[in-house]
């Protein structure tokens, strides 16, 4: 499976606002380039990125071939309860990653 | 600049490549050129208009945040934040980047709501030329806000031939 | 020859050159100093840092049985984060059995084909890219050692004189750019000056992580020159002389840098 880093902090208190980091191994070929033959380099990108808590989506992004190489994302959510975070990506080619790490709310 | 057959846009191509000045994005071993751009401001404007409809877009509320002066355009830093309470009432529902010379006008689209907290956005785009890019968020009631920023991008000094 | 002959009588050697003036130490800066603040807020963020996908992967490689002899780094080795403080602080380092100085890049693939019994690993594969990312990690804050080898005096002589080789149809040298005018602008990008403090890094415009190697056949083509081949000892003779004239900076890897 590809390589992914996530951060999530290992604890928050309830209603806290924190920041959910996703980075992932991807060369997102744009297939837009074409080698010295001019033969097109076929498209093969990341096309969706879902993040959610504890089973509940909380960040969904649409990826198109401007996104650069090894996607990252930056944003925040709510500290409601204890559980899971998860992350999926899904593209070309059926590429699939996932991730997930726990966090404690107090 | 006239397609003729093949051979006089390859030429051109070559010529510019050899020169340093194309955008050449060289895979190890390979020489690799990015098909000239086939976005325009009017492409934009279409793919603006698929995701909000005839709905009026204002300025505000919207603040994107790109260097105004851009390294390489292969990787930019970009943060997207709007001024909302995130209540379930009032929070943004959606964040869209579209951009102008790109090969194709969307750069990516986000899916948020009120248990965001907190609407911004950090991600890193590509950029293949000097343009504008423009940010678009919707809200929760229906009306849509935007920030547009121009950007020139530079490549470093010696581009990569191998 | 005497401790410190080999540093004194290069010194004199470059100090005596007509134009290209070594930086003195007070002065030198590493590329970060050249880059702007998303680069450099890229590479201090170790959850953020591209870079760090492929030192995770070379931590992986790091415990991974190979080749025929069954064996991984760590059964030599151990703990990398103990065993590998400090050494790409002190690369390119004098291998005695080949008398020349090696890269960590050919060090890994002497360990691969020598101890494991298996195939080297091409250069700039992800594997190897991977491997050397995690080493050189392990001395991140380091200071570049300033070594007095005699055995590599040779090799660090002919690094220097090919950094102030006027090449290609530019008709450029090294030195003109990054001794003379680092600090100014070429197309629009400042000069660095050229100092390898954070290799093997994440280079924006590769939009991977890549070799020292890979980085001096881009200026090398950009001067319009011939390149060497991959594992030239040219390349390595360089490397040499670079990782000298940055001696007591601060390794950075994994560095990013546009």
């Amino acid at each position: 499976m590809a390589r992914a880093i996530v951060n999530v902090p290992p604890k928050a208190k309830h209603g806290d606002v924190f920041e959910i980091k996703a980075l992932i191994q991807h060369e997102m070929e744009t297939g837009f380039r074409v080698d010295n033959m001019g033969k097109v380099f076929p498209r093969d990108i990341i096309t969706d990125f879902v993040c959610k808590y504890n089973g509940e989506e909380i960040f969904r992004a649409e990826l198109f071939p401007a996104v650069a190489a090894n996607p990252f994302f930056s944003f925040f959510t709510t500290a409601t309860e204890s559980g899971a975070v998860t992350f999926e990506w899904s593209g070309d080619n059926g590429f699939s990653a996932t991730a997930s790490r726990n966090i404690v709310v107090e | 600049m006239t397609h003729g057959p093949g051979s006089t846009r390859r030429r051109f191509l070559t010529d510019a490549a050899a020169v340093g000045t194309a955008l050449a994005v060289a895979d190890l071993g390979l020489l690799a050129t990015i098909t000239p751009a086939a976005a325009t401001p009017e492409a934009m404007r279409t793919a603006i208009r698929n995701v909000v409809g005839e709905a009026p877009v204002q300025t505000g509320k919207v603040k994107l945040d790109l260097p105004p002066l851009v390294e390489s355009g292969n990787v930019v830093s970009v943060t997207v934040s709007v001024d909302s309470p995130m209540t379930a009432n009032d929070h943004v529902k959606a964040i869209h980047l579209f951009n102008e010379k790109n090969p194709l006008p969307n750069v990516i689209g986000v899916r948020l709501g009120p248990r965001a907290g907190r609407a911004s956005l950090t991600t890193r785009i590509r950029l293949a030329d000097s343009q504008t890019v423009i940010a678009i968020a919707e809200l929760s009631d229906g009306s849509f806000w935007s920030d547009s920023v121009s950007v020139i991008v530079t490549l470093p000094a010696c581009v990569e031939t191998l | 020859m005497k401790r410190g002959a080999v540093i004194a009588l290069l010194a004199i050697w470059s100090g005596g050159a007509a134009t290209a003036a070594e930086i003195p130490l007070s002065e030198r800066k590493s590329g970060y100093e050249f880059m702007g603040g998303e680069a450099r807020a890229m590479q201090d963020d170790d959850t953020a840092n591209p870079a760090m996908l492929w030192v995770l992967d070379g931590e992986a490689l790091w415990s991974r049985k190979q080749g025929e002899a069954g064996k991984s780094c760590a059964d030599c080795h151990a703990d990398a984060q103990a065993s590998m403080k400090g050494v790409t602080a002190r690369y390119p380092a004098f291998d005695a059995a080949r008398a020349r100085p090696v890269d960590l890049e050919q060090r890994i693939n002497i360990c691969r084909t020598e101890q494991q019994k298996a195939t080297p690993l091409p250069f700039e594969s992800k594997e190897l890219l991977a491997l050397a990312a995690y080493i050189a990690m392990q001395s991140r804050g380091m200071p570049i050692e300033a070594r007095d080898d005699e055995h590599l005096a040779p090799f660090l002589r002919a690094g220097a004189d090919m950094f102030k080789l006027r090449q290609g149809q530019l008709n450029l040298s090294c030195a003109v750019c990054h001794d003379d005018n680092w600090g100014r602008k070429l197309a629009g990008a400042p000069i660095p000056q050229a100092h390898p403090t954070g290799y093997p890094l994440y280079r924006l415009e590769w939009q991977t992580l890549g070799s020292l190697q890979r980085r001096l056949r881009n200026c090398i083509s950009g001067m319009r020159a011939e390149t060497y081949a991959y594992g030239a000892p040219e390349y390595v003779e360089l490397e040499l002389y670079l990782m000298w004239r940055a001696r007591g900076m601060k390794i950075e890897t994994p560095a990013v840098r546009p």
